[in-house]
């Protein structure tokens, strides 16, 4: 069932804006005083009882100057927003856990500086930023990545309580904004080179391995490798040891996901593959990714990078079942 | 809206919120208990130290002990937490204990309310000019640490002239709220007990050193201001209590109660009238102080049967009246029995030789007796001095044969015994006598150096007659005031004394500074507020069209004052103003142009998307890049500015 729209949503749309730059008008601005603000009037209003009762001249004039003050500061509040230009930028893909950094991009065009100005995602950390005048100033908005896929922040608050604290005056951005949140890179030892994906290949190929030595068994090491003589040889029966191999296919390094452990959950198979990746990448390795029903070609850099954690991202965890 | 966890104080903070609770808690050092103001500058010190050593706050324990020991004080202090006093010195107290747990910007903000709230307690002590701009300064302190609190670390200098912007933009509020807020007279409910202490001024009786004590005061009793001429300085008699009762030491006022009947008095003013206003200092007494004699008065006030003009409550508050008077007049040609009866009544077996003397004139006409006695005054070794020797029982014998050293009250006191001695009915008559007229503004500024007693003589067919023994000694008294009437070496009263010239001028101007303080700021009620609102055009306020009048008038200024702080659009030149447009019509027939595309990209993808504006697009872009990034000419801005109407119709756009 859809969920019904809530009254703020209902009564401000879910449309995104789409002109950019965004230039803030007096329509997109909300005020409101704060509680201070509140409790600024309940001062006011006993001074004024008082100075009613005891016939102060004076006091009418500190009073009526106050009440005064405020109606300013509403002003300054609103015009601290006012006319703001906005425009968002190009967010980077970010790991799971991470922040995510969207970049959104402040111009004011007056020639007053515009202080103390807090933007944020709905429930995220705040960024507050001062604006010099005429000038302009890009920051980077956090969102908290909590899940691979694709990240919508929402919209942006940007809000400010600048001059007097009296009055809090804010304004929606909702630009179409997503960044790519890869699966948090489970750090485990690359899979042995090029083991051949099918029985048939591994046979023909095993002649052109080199043994490169021994290492202890990591989870995603197929029991296959382990090297059952060295083990025997040891004492302490700690560990398996497991053979590795250099040479070789190391050319061409396939990162499978059948090469994951079969009985672990499918986002944490998705992890032992980032974390492959950044190995693989870091190692300057040549790398492909086959996941079920879709493969990434083997290829180097940082363009490879991105391609293949973009397509862990984008996975569709319901087409495990019939690949494999 | 989002609840956020309560934010901590900038460290950059501390100093400006130390500096409110200071400025606005210093000034009641003046009349608070020394240990609590010590206690404030100890308490501020603490702060500052922990300040600048980054230390953490005191324990809350320690704090609330502190609170309730110091409360404690203050209950044992004054003998009640209730009074006005108190409640100040509790605020005090507040303001010096909460920068000790300030740690939230929550916390900051209680110490700015409640230095608003210690700036109105000032005015119950002065509302004067300096304290009104000790407001003014106060605020912008205020105001500036409000953003610091909520702007972040910026120069001094920034902070204060923004605070200052912001000031100035609430003045025109200020002033219309001041003039339009309908006004509310009197207390809402009783005040305190010390809520009028402290008033100056003549009193009702007249003992020994009553009027010299308030002669060497040069407080203002009132100012007059005259709608014609100001009759001559011999005339300005200024009448007061009327004291009638006699106990051998002191003159008062004969109480209702001792069987007077309350006849209205008759006045017949026989020369010009002078109207005038006066605003009268609060003397917390009932009687106004009108020019002798009074002819018409101010609405709820009424005329006692000795002439003085009395308000029904004690005037509690600078006011102000209008009179209307006469200084040649026949007042009550026809007087009760009763009343000339307590004018003749003297305590018995005092001052044997006054009596004596008076005696052996008791053949003589009324008339005939003042002039003798006042002959006396002028032809024997009679002398004014404010240090008169003292006294005993027979004051009057003493004075007369013994002394003949003194001043007004001496004088109208022997007179008057003189006259009753010999049967004449007489009176002695308080309050001041004189004035001096300010240049500046024209008003006539009588103090507490020019009060006065005089005598008043019940004459048949003539009423009752102004005498003013004094006058027979120190002529110069009346004519020029009373430094010229003093002798060389006498203690001069306070203000008066200063005669160079250039500080006259200066106190002219500061008090006329004051006297118009005065009318518009301290005295502006709910009377004046008809007043000049009538002026304005408003015959008739009530609350509803000052109110509606207030809600327009602030409307009008929000307007002015967002107008006035509106972004200034920055002065785009023309060359981008002609391309703009040119980019505009454009989206009105469906090529929008992407913010981030060059002139000559955006050309090349029109001439794709649309070849029919291929040509005059690619000519636009072309003069627009040159004018641009390049070194174009006019011709070229022309050729821009004309690119628009050379594009075809929109009818044309699905073309």
């Amino acid at each position: 069932m859809r969920r019904l729209p809530s009254p703020h949503q209902w009564f401000f749309g879910r449309r995104r804006d789409q002109q950019w730059p965004l230039v803030l008008g007096q329509r997109r601005i909300f005020i409101v005083p704060t509680a201070a603000g509140m409790l600024f009037a309940l001062v006011l209003l006993v001074m004024l009882i008082g100075a009613i009762n005891y016939d102060l001249s004076l006091g009418h004039a500190l009073i009526f100057l106050l009440a005064g003050l405020g109606l300013v500061a509403m002003v300054h509040s609103f015009h601290n927003l006012f006319g703001l230009r906005l425009t968002p930028g190009r967010a980077d893909a970010a790991f799971v856990g991470d922040l995510a950094r969207f970049p959104l991009q402040l111009e004011n065009p007056r020639r007053r500086q515009r202080r103390a100005l807090e933007l944020s995602f709905s429930g995220q950390p705040v960024v507050a930023v001062d604006l010099p005048a005429e000038g302009g100033v890009t920051i980077a908005l956090p969102c908290r990545a909590q899940r691979r896929g694709r990240l919508d922040p929402g919209r942006v608050t940007l809000a400010t309580r600048y001059p007097l604290g009296l009055f809090r005056a804010w304004s929606y951005i909702h630009p179409s904004w997503s960044c790519i949140v890869y699966p948090k890179p489970l750090r485990t030892p690359l899979p042995p080179t090029s083991p051949a994906i099918t029985a048939d290949h591994r046979q023909g190929d095993s002649g052109q391995e080199d043994f490169a030595g021994l290492r202890p068994r990591q989870l995603s090491d197929p029991t296959r490798h382990i090297a059952w003589k060295a083990v025997a040889r040891r004492s302490d029966e700690q560990a398996l040891l497991v053979k590795q191999f250099a040479g070789g296919a190391s050319d061409e390094l396939w990162l499978d996901w059948s090469l994951t452990p079969p009985d672990r959950d499918s986002e944490e198979r998705l992890s032992i593959l980032a974390g492959w990746i950044m190995l693989a990448d870091e190692g300057q390795a040549c790398y492909g990714l086959r996941l079920p029903g879709q493969q990434v070609a083997p290829a180097t850099g940082s363009a490879q990078r991105a391609s293949c954690l973009q397509a862990l991202a984008l996975y569709e965890p319901g087409e495990i079942g019939d690949a494999v | 809206m989002r609840s956020r966890p309560p934010q901590a104080i900038e460290q950059g903070a501390v100093p400006w919120l130390l500096a409110v609770a200071l400025a606005t808690a210093s000034p009641h050092a003046e009349h608070l208990p020394p240990w609590l103001s010590l206690l404030f500058g100890a308490a501020l010190l603490w702060r500052l130290w922990l300040w600048r050593q980054r230390r953490p706050l005191p324990p809350r324990w320690c704090l609330a002990l502190l609170v309730l020991g110091a409360l404690a004080a203050i209950a044992w202090q004054y003998r009640s937490l209730l009074g006005r006093d108190s409640g100040v010195a509790m605020l005090v107290l507040f303001m010096a204990l909460k920068p000790l747990e300030m740690k939230t910007r929550r916390d900051a903000l209680v110490v700015v309310l409640l230095g608003f709230f210690l700036l109105l307690t000032h005015y119950f002590y002065s509302q004067s000019i300096p304290t009104g701009l000790w407001l003014l300064a106060s605020c912008t302190l205020l105001t500036a640490a409000l953003i610091r609190l909520h702007g972040g670390a910026q120069p001094l200098a920034a902070i204060v002239r923004q605070a200052g912007l912001l000031l100035l933009q609430a003045m025109p509020f200020m002033l219309i709220l001041y003039l339009l807020f309908p006004r509310v007279s009197g207390p809402l409910w009783g005040l305190p007990q010390d809520a009028h202490a402290g008033r100056s001024g003549l009193s009702s009786e007249m003992a020994p050193g009553s009027i010299s004590n308030l002669i060497l005061s040069g407080a203002i009793a009132f100012r007059s201001h005259f709608a014609g001429e100001i009759p001559e300085k011999a005339d300005l008699y200024w009448r007061g209590p009327v004291l009638d009762a006699y106990d051998g030491l002191t003159w008062r006022a004969s109480t209702p109660a001792a069987g007077l009947p309350r006849m209205a008095p008759v006045v017949e003013s026989r020369g010009a009238q002078y109207s005038y206003t006066s605003i009268i200092e609060a003397h917390n007494q009932r009687w106004l102080l009108a020019l002798d004699v009074a002819t018409s008065l101010p609405a709820g006030t009424l005329q006692a049967p000795t002439l003085e003009v009395l308000a029904r409550e004690p005037l509690r508050a600078r006011s102000r009246f209008s009179f209307a008077s006469s200084v040649d007049y026949r007042a009550n040609r026809a007087e009760s029995a009763a009343v000339l009866q307590q004018a003749l009544s003297l305590p018995a077996a005092i001052n044997p030789r006054a009596r004596a003397l008076a005696e052996r004139w008791k053949s003589r006409p009324p008339a005939r007796i003042a002039d003798a006695v006042l002959g006396m005054f002028r032809n024997e070794d009679f002398h004014y001095t404010l240090r008169p020797p003292l006294l005993g029982a027979d004051a009057v014998d003493e004075f007369l044969f013994g002394t003949r050293r003194g001043f007004c009250e001496h004088y109208a006191s022997a007179f008057v015994f003189l006259l009753r001695a010999a049967g004449v009915p007489a009176r002695v008559v308080a309050g001041y006598q004189g004035g001096e007229v300010n240049p500046v503004d024209g008003y006539l500024i009588v103090r507490q150096s020019d009060a006065h007693a005089w005598a008043e003589v019940w004459l048949a067919g003539e009423g009752w007659v102004r005498y003013d023994p004094t006058a027979a000694v120190a002529p110069s008294r009346i004519e020029q005031g009373i430094v010229a009437a003093l002798p060389e070496g006498e203690p001069l009263p306070a203000i008066v004394g200063l005669d160079a010239d250039w500080l006259r001028q200066l106190r002219y101007r500061w008090e006329a500074a004051n006297n118009a303080w005065n009318q518009w700021v301290l005295g502006y009620n709910p009377q004046r507020q008809r007043d000049i609102l009538s002026r304005f055009g408003m015959p008739n306020p009530d609350w509803r069209s000052m109110s509606t009048a207030l809600a327009v008038l602030c409307g009008v200024v929000l307007l002015l004052v967002t107008v006035w702080t509106l972004p200034r659009r920055r002065r785009v030149d023309p060359a981008q103003r002609a391309w703009q447009k040119y980019c505009a019509a454009l989206a009105r027939r469906g090529v929008p142009r992407a913010a981030w595309e060059g002139p000559l990209a955006f050309a090349v993808r029109v001439a794709v998307e649309r070849p029919q504006l291929a040509e005059v697009t690619s000519e636009a872009a072309r003069c627009y890049a040159a004018l641009r990034y390049g070194r174009g000419d006019s011709e070229q801005l022309l050729v821009l500015q004309e690119c628009v109407h050379r594009l075809p119709a929109r009818w044309r756009k699905s073309a």
